[in-house]
Parts: C-alpha cells; structure tokens; sequence
C-alpha cells in the first residue's frame, strides 16, 4: 500500500460529532492526505487492528504487527470528549500497544483545560488543537508523520535538541528516546507557536509546571 | 449584462456576509469553512450546513422534548445536547447560537428550568435566523454561479 516514496500519508481521525469528522477530512485531504474517519475509539481500534480484550495478551494473533500493516496509519488524529472511549484513554491503549504506539497521536478539544493538555501531553500526544481545528493546525501535523516513514538509521547516535523541526530519522532501537524528542521539540516550538496560536500555547504553557516525576520529561526544565 | 449580473450578485452575497459578520451571527470559522471549498469540493459549505441543520434541529427537539417533560430532572443530558450544539456551531462559524448554548448551559447547570425554557427560546430564535440567513446566502450564491455560468457559453 504505502512502499513508494510517491505513497501519500494516511491519516485516521476520530470524531464522535459528524461535523468535525467531516471538517477535519476536508481539512486533511486539501493537505493531499489519505483519511479514515471514525466516529468512536472503539472503532478506531478496531481499524488498527488492535482488540480491547486481546491486548495484554501476547498469544492472540491479531495483535500482531503485520495485521494493521495492510491498513497503515501514519498519523492519529482524535477528540478528546467522546462518549464511552475519551481521546485520552484511546491516546493511552495506543502507547501501551508494542505495536501501535509509535504511531504519533494528535488530541482535538472544544476546551481549553490547561490540565487536560498536559495530560495528554504526558501521555504521549504530539499535539493539542484547540477547536475548531484550522489549516494552520493541520500543517503542523507533517513532521510528525515524516518521522515514521523515514527508517533511516543515520540518525541513531544524535542528541535532537535543536528546535530543527527536520524529520529527523530515528532507528527502531530509538523509539523511546524518539518520544521523549517528540516533547521536547513540541516545547521548544513553544514561543514561535505563540504568534500564531496564542490561545492555544499559552494555554499549554500555564498547564506545565518544572515538577515531573517521571524520567521522560527529565529533560523539560532544561527546555523550557 | 449578464457578467453583470454575477458581479452584483457577488456583491450582495459580500454585503449580507458583511452584515452577518457585523451582527456576530458569523465568525471567522464560517470563512476558514470557505476556504476549504474548491473545485475538488465545490459545494463544501453548503454540505457541511446542511449537515448542521439536520443535527440542530434533531438537538433542539430533543432539548425542547427534555423541557417539556412534567418532571424533568435530567440536566446532565441536557448539558450533553447543549456541548453538541455547542461543538457544531462553533465548528461552523455559527457565533450567537454559540453564544445562547453557553448561557443555557450555564442555566442548566444551575438546574434553572424557567432560565432554560428562556434560553431554549433564545436560542430557537437566533438559529432560526441564522438558517434564514444562510439560506439567503446560499441562494445568492446558486445565482451567482448560474449568471457567471451564462457568461461564457462556450464553457463546458
């Protein structure tokens, strides 16, 4: 499906109101990316080949990585309010999934809880787009897709702390390190991100504090 | 003077933009929703209205429903209409209808029901409006197209 360089991204968004879903399509395909449109989490994991139930079990086999090759998904784009599976537990099933959670995860919301931000944030969510989404938001969702694509190894051993917005590659022995990258660079974005979206970042940046606990944000207080 | 006629007509469709702009009955989301129509999509806005139509309407029966209830109690699903509706016009631009669902929300939360009916009230007006108005728009606009269309038969 995807192999040639010439392959578009694909994109599945997740949406309980059908008028954001088709918004947001829209929204994607003026981008020129492929879209799935879901209107629940369920859904959406169904779609990445990942089962509620199955998940902690290694023995079923469609949990397995070469199931939800055949439906690629570069990048997930979800809501956060939504009835029975929330955004933010749907954002935590996909990084606690082996298979899926390199599959960079971007949060939608109608509110701007400084809390609820920084939660998903945390939880490993790239971005966080205040809605009604714009085509400002959608462009920013590129770099991130990029970073999946690109296996390239060449990579590896560098530190990225510059605030480069390249796609850098990274190996696959990378990825935690990648995620933690992934934040950081989102931070550093953080004061050119202002001019353009002030509510939207200002809003991110009264949410976090220098005290984290928990060793993947170790490097924040030197970011920010 | 049929080139003429699209270009007026152009310029009423700008004039009652304007003045929708100026009432706060649109915002500046109604104009992101046309820049994303092309020619890939050449009936976006009017899709995705119509789609909000649909939904409004099914909300504010479902609203005026839970109100006209004897004993009404549940605010909660109330609360959740009223973020759908919020959503979704907020989602097209649509500023005072917005604007009413958050005082009826408010009014909900306080479990207020006279305060409700008031803004139920309130806010069937202003949509009513807003769907009239759109609907203006959008009728401008097919003439437009139809009279700029005339001008060039030799187009296909």
């Amino acid at each position: 499906m995807g192999m040639s360089t010439e392959s578009q991204f694909h994109v599945l968004a997740v949406d309980d109101s059908i008028i954001d879903r088709k918004l947001i399509e829209r929204l994607l395909k003026t981008s020129s990316y492929q879209v799935t449109t879901v209107d629940s989490g369920t859904k959406a994991l169904e779609f990445l080949g990942l089962h509620e139930d199955d998940q902690s079990n290694p023995e079923t086999p469609s949990v397995s990585p070469n199931n939800h090759q055949e439906v690629e998904v570069n990048l997930i784009i979800t809501d956060y309010c939504m009835p029975g599976m929330t955004g933010y537990d749907l954002l935590r099933k996909i990084k606690e999934s082996s298979s899926l959670r390199d599959i960079p995860v971007v949060i939608m919301s109608s509110e701007n809880v400084p809390s609820r931000i920084s939660r998903c944030l945390e939880e490993g969510a790239e971005e966080f787009f205040l809605k009604p989404v714009r085509l400002s938001d959608v462009n920013r969702l590129r770099p991130h897709m990029m970073k999946t694509k690109l296996k390239d190894p060449k990579q590896e051993n560098e530190e990225n702390k510059e605030e480069s917005g390249k796609p850098e590659s990274r190996s696959q022995e990378e990825k935690e390190e990648q995620q933690q990258h992934h934040h950081q660079q989102q931070l550093h974005h953080l004061p050119q991100q202002q001019h353009s979206n002030s509510n939207k970042r200002k809003a991110l940046e009264e949410g976090l504090s220098p005290d984290r606990t928990r060793p993947r944000y170790s490097g924040l207080t030197t970011v920010v | 003077m049929l080139g003429l006629g699209a270009d007026r007509l152009r310029a009423d469709m700008n004039r009652l933009l304007a003045l929708l702009f100026h009432q706060g009955v649109l915002d500046e989301q109604f104009l992101q929703l046309q820049q994303l129509q092309d020619e890939t999509s050449p009936n976006f806005v009017c899709e995705v209205v119509n789609i909000y139509f649909h939904e409004s309407e099914k909300l504010l029966r479902n609203l005026r429903g839970l109100l006209m209830e004897r004993d009404f109690s549940d605010y909660k699903k109330m609360g959740i209409h009223l973020n759908q509706f919020m959503g979704s016009s907020s989602s097209i631009g649509a500023k005072r209808v917005r604007n009413v669902c958050v005082a009826f929300r408010a009014a909900s939360e306080q479990n207020n029901r006279a305060g409700c009916l008031r803004a139920l009230e309130l806010l069937e007006n202003e949509y009513c409006y807003l769907k009239n108005k759109l609907h203006e728009l959008f009728q401008i606009e097919q003439q437009r197209v139809l009279a700029a269309g005339a001008r060039y038969p030799m187009q296909n």
